[in-house]
């Protein structure tokens, strides 16, 4: 991506056109592990937005201060103090989250997004369009997880938001908030963001 | 800890809880290295090793290093680091004294620094306060749950490519579909142990 490109588009990149979960396939461990209800799936992208931005933000302050032979370990290191931030926070304010996020919150550090974003982007961008960046891609990371958790919560539970929708006599899909209705409804949505891929494409032509 | 619950403990890591079908630990290299089933046992087989290796290493600084100056909250700084220095280091031992080893696991080593089932393995026995035994036990079997999903998994994959599949499920869609189907049959391991 060249300096002229304006800053709007640096932003909604990661949203839909770029979406790192749907498209770039990336970051997927948390996708699939923590989507059992949508609660989880928001709480779990606003941690890796947090993560995102501000790793962008630091590294891309840092760009020529960091050798470029070592710059992996640096990136690592900073992602990683971030992450521990974020798992204290989660931790003192919302324990019930942080119990139910489990394993995937320090896992953040190896999420493949948040590293790629530094290496890719921030390691050559100035601060702001970083941070741009950084939001773009957290947002478009967190509607992918709100969207496998609303609809895993919806089948599996019979409700949005822990709010029941079907009333008591609802028999809900119990396999959609197990493991293998991870599995199944992210098929299903790449499936889908294929369909609208190529529908876009034949209408263009 | 007895024989007969280390033996439990090791069915209940391979396969009741298995690290990617129900954990979801080790997405990225079970999605991306199972196209074909020999480069599949490869990672495999490399992930036995550095899983065991990583968490023998992150037990020994956790419990000697960071319990006893009650540093805790570095964990995740630190094992990252660790992990990150290990590989390096057993790549650059293997080339020089088993470089038979080397060329079938080299390829797949500098992939496993991020991979997050060993980060993930080597938090979850210290934060499970395994004893050192345990936690070897724990990642080796962990390792092999690993390598029994790829294997299946690359299997399934390479019958996928010869058969008629909707284009729009083509690639990583229809895998995924069939790994749920693989994640359904592991379910059937539940009642196995109780642990």
């Amino acid at each position: 991506m060249s300096k002229k490109e304006p800053l709007n588009k640096a932003f909604t990149e990661g949203i839909w056109k770029n979406n790192p979960v749907l498209i770039l396939l990336l970051g997927m461990c948390p996708v699939l592990g923590v989507t059992s209800s949508a609660v989880n799936g928001l709480g779990m992208g606003m941690a890796t937005l947090f993560v995102l931005v501000m790793s962008n933000l630091v590294v891309s302050v840092l760009r020529h201060i960091i050798p470029k032979k070592m710059r992996i370990p640096c990136f690592i290191v900073i992602i990683a103090s971030f992450v521990t931030i974020v798992e204290m926070l989660t931790q003192a304010y919302t324990p019930a989250l942080y119990r139910a996020l489990g394993i995937f919150i320090p896992l953040i550090v190896v999420n493949c997004i948040v590293l790629g974003r530094s290496e890719a982007f921030a390691s050559k961008n100035g601060v702001v369009r970083s941070i741009a960046d950084g939001l773009g891609m957290g947002i478009g990371f967190t509607l992918a997880l709100f969207l496998m958790g609303v609809i895993r919560e919806f089948f599996g539970n019979g409700s949005f938001f822990d709010l029941s929708l079907f009333g008591e006599n609802f028999n809900p899909v119990l396999i959609m908030i197990m493991p293998p209705g991870a599995f199944l409804t992210l098929g299903y949505l790449l499936a889908f963001s294929t369909y609208m891929k190529n529908r876009r494409r034949t209408k263009e032509a | 800890m007895t024989i007969g619950m280390l033996l439990m403990l090791s069915i209940y890591a391979m396969l009741v809880n298995n690290v990617v079908l129900m954990q979801f630990l080790g997405i990225c290299p079970y999605l991306g290295v199972s196209k074909k089933s020999d480069t599949a046992t490869g990672m495999g087989l490399a992930v036995i090793f550095v899983m065991t290796l990583a968490t023998a290493f992150t037990w020994l600084i956790d419990h000697f290093v960071l319990i006893r100056f009650d540093l805790v909250f570095l964990r995740t700084i630190v094992f990252i680091l660790v992990i990150a220095a290990l590989v390096q280091f057993v790549e650059i031992f293997l080339k020089k004294s088993i470089p038979a080893l080397y060329r079938n696991l080299g390829i797949y080593l500098p992939l496993i620094t991020t991979n997050c089932a060993i980060l993930g393995t080597a938090i979850l026995a210290v934060q499970k306060d395994y004893s050192f035994l345990v936690a070897l036990v724990y990642a080796v079997s962990t390792g092999i749950g690993f390598l029994i999903a790829i294997i299946l998994f690359a299997s399934i994959r390479e019958r996928l490519d010869t058969s008629e599949v909707p284009e729009i499920f083509r690639g990583v869609a229809i895998s995924l579909i069939s790994a749920s189907i693989l994640s359904m049959a592991f379910m059937g391991f539940a009642g196995l142990v109780r642990m």
